[in-house]
């Protein structure tokens, strides 16, 4: 496939979350309000990025039997790389955050990628190849994460709309699943349609 | 393209070992850069906890003070205004939280009269519990000018002068809980400190 097909599969053909259901823990965890989702989601890219040019460079370096523990440090020590920058310059959404930035180590995207991807082709591909998927992932939780909070919240990327407290079910895992649900049934029609 | 390194015992060895320095090497470098930047956020963030719950001053000294029940250490900021006495914000907690540990800033005037509280960190429930932030309901200005000596630290189901949040009892006690922790070390060191 062309560098532009390979680009944009991550947004709706191939969208990590919504077509592969890969990376659900931070896609639940994390969309309580859609800035959260998306300062999430672009940690994440960026880690996918990063881990994919890398493994791409000394994916003829590395033994096959020691390549997963080479990709986990690889993979790990780019998302420690954005844990201490986030701490340093955007404290507020790292705090809001927590535990789910060193999470995205043991996210199945990444190692995914890494080993289905990046081994396999050229460092240029593979960076445009992390860099859809990690927009796509950004996409899909910013989506989920702005319905979780105008339903939840009555707000918009701390907009609100309406005074007090929506329906909170959305704010809390029930109401996470639910709104999952239902937009990859929008986007399954979507694809059944264009397929 | 070469073709990928064989699977023997040396090759894996020297492999892990480069792949290990490498990733130290780029941690360590980050680690020194962000160092600053990091004390730096977590310095304004706790005068920004203190500004809001004391009147005006332009000094803070930091204290660790033991607390009453001997168990932790509360940290004391100790708040003066051309070198007089303005008030002491203490860095307070509970265990008791329905979620877990709440943390919580108490600002005490000299006469042990709280001029204003503030939320630090929680994991109430949404809509419940969280309501002891003062983005989400009126309960922590109950708190504003009063005086623990007079004002009695309990939920009113407990027979005291605090109106609990309707269905979150469990989270209002954990705040009195973390208030009273604040006023009894406040009581027991305001002399030692100065």
């Amino acid at each position: 496939m062309n560098q532009v097909q390979n680009l944009t599969k991550g947004f709706i053909k191939e969208n990590p979350v919504f077509v592969l259901l890969l990376g659900m823990c931070p896609t639940l965890g994390t969309t309580t309000s859609a800035l959260n989702g998306l300062g999430m989601g672009l940690a994440t890219a960026f880690v996918l990025v990063g881990s994919n040019v890398v493994v791409s460079m000394v994916k003829n370096l590395i033994p096959d039997k020691v390549r997963i523990p080479s990709f986990i440090v690889i993979i790990a020590s780019f998302v420690t790389i954005v844990e201490l920058v986030m701490q340093a310059y955007v404290p507020a959404l790292y705090a809001q955050l927590g535990l789910f930035i060193p999470l995205i180590v043991v996210n199945c995207i990444v190692l995914g990628r890494a080993e289905a991807f990046a081994s396999k082709n050229t460092v240029w591909s593979s960076a445009i190849d992390g860099l859809g998927m990690g927009l796509g992932f950004a996409f899909a939780l910013t989506v989920l994460g702005a319905v979780r909070e105008l339903l939840g919240s009555g707000a918009l990327f701390g907009i609100h709309f309406i005074k007090g407290d929506g329906m909170l079910a959305f704010i809390l895992a029930p109401g996470a699943f639910i709104a999952l649900g239902y937009i990859i049934a929008v986007i399954n029609r979507l694809n059944k349609k264009t397929a | 393209m070469a073709s990928k390194k064989e699977s023997n015992f040396v090759n894996m060895v020297l492999a892990l070992v480069m792949v290990s320095v490498v990733a130290a090497l780029a941690l360590g470098s980050v680690y020194m850069l962000t160092k600053k930047p990091i004390a730096l956020a977590q310095k304004r963030k706790q005068e920004a906890a203190i500004k809001a719950v004391l009147p005006a001053f332009d000094h803070v000294k930091a204290v660790k003070v033991p607390d009453a029940d001997g168990n932790d250490s509360l940290l004391f900021n100790v708040a003066t205004k051309d070198g007089k006495l303005v008030g002491i914000a203490v860095n307070t907690y509970t265990d008791k939280g329905f979620g877990g540990k709440i943390k919580a800033m108490i600002g005490f005037l000299p006469n042990g009269t709280i001029y204003n509280t503030s939320i630090l960190e929680l994991k109430e429930t949404p809509g419940l519990g969280t309501k002891l932030q003062k983005s989400k309901s009126d309960f922590p200005n109950q708190f504003k000018g009063k005086n623990p000596k007079t004002f009695q630290l309990k939920v009113t189901k407990d027979g005291g002068d605090v109106d609990a949040i309707t269905a979150a009892t469990i989270s209002s006690r954990a705040f009195c809980d973390a208030v009273q922790r604040a006023y009894d070390t406040f009581e027991k060191e305001k002399n030692h400190i100065n």
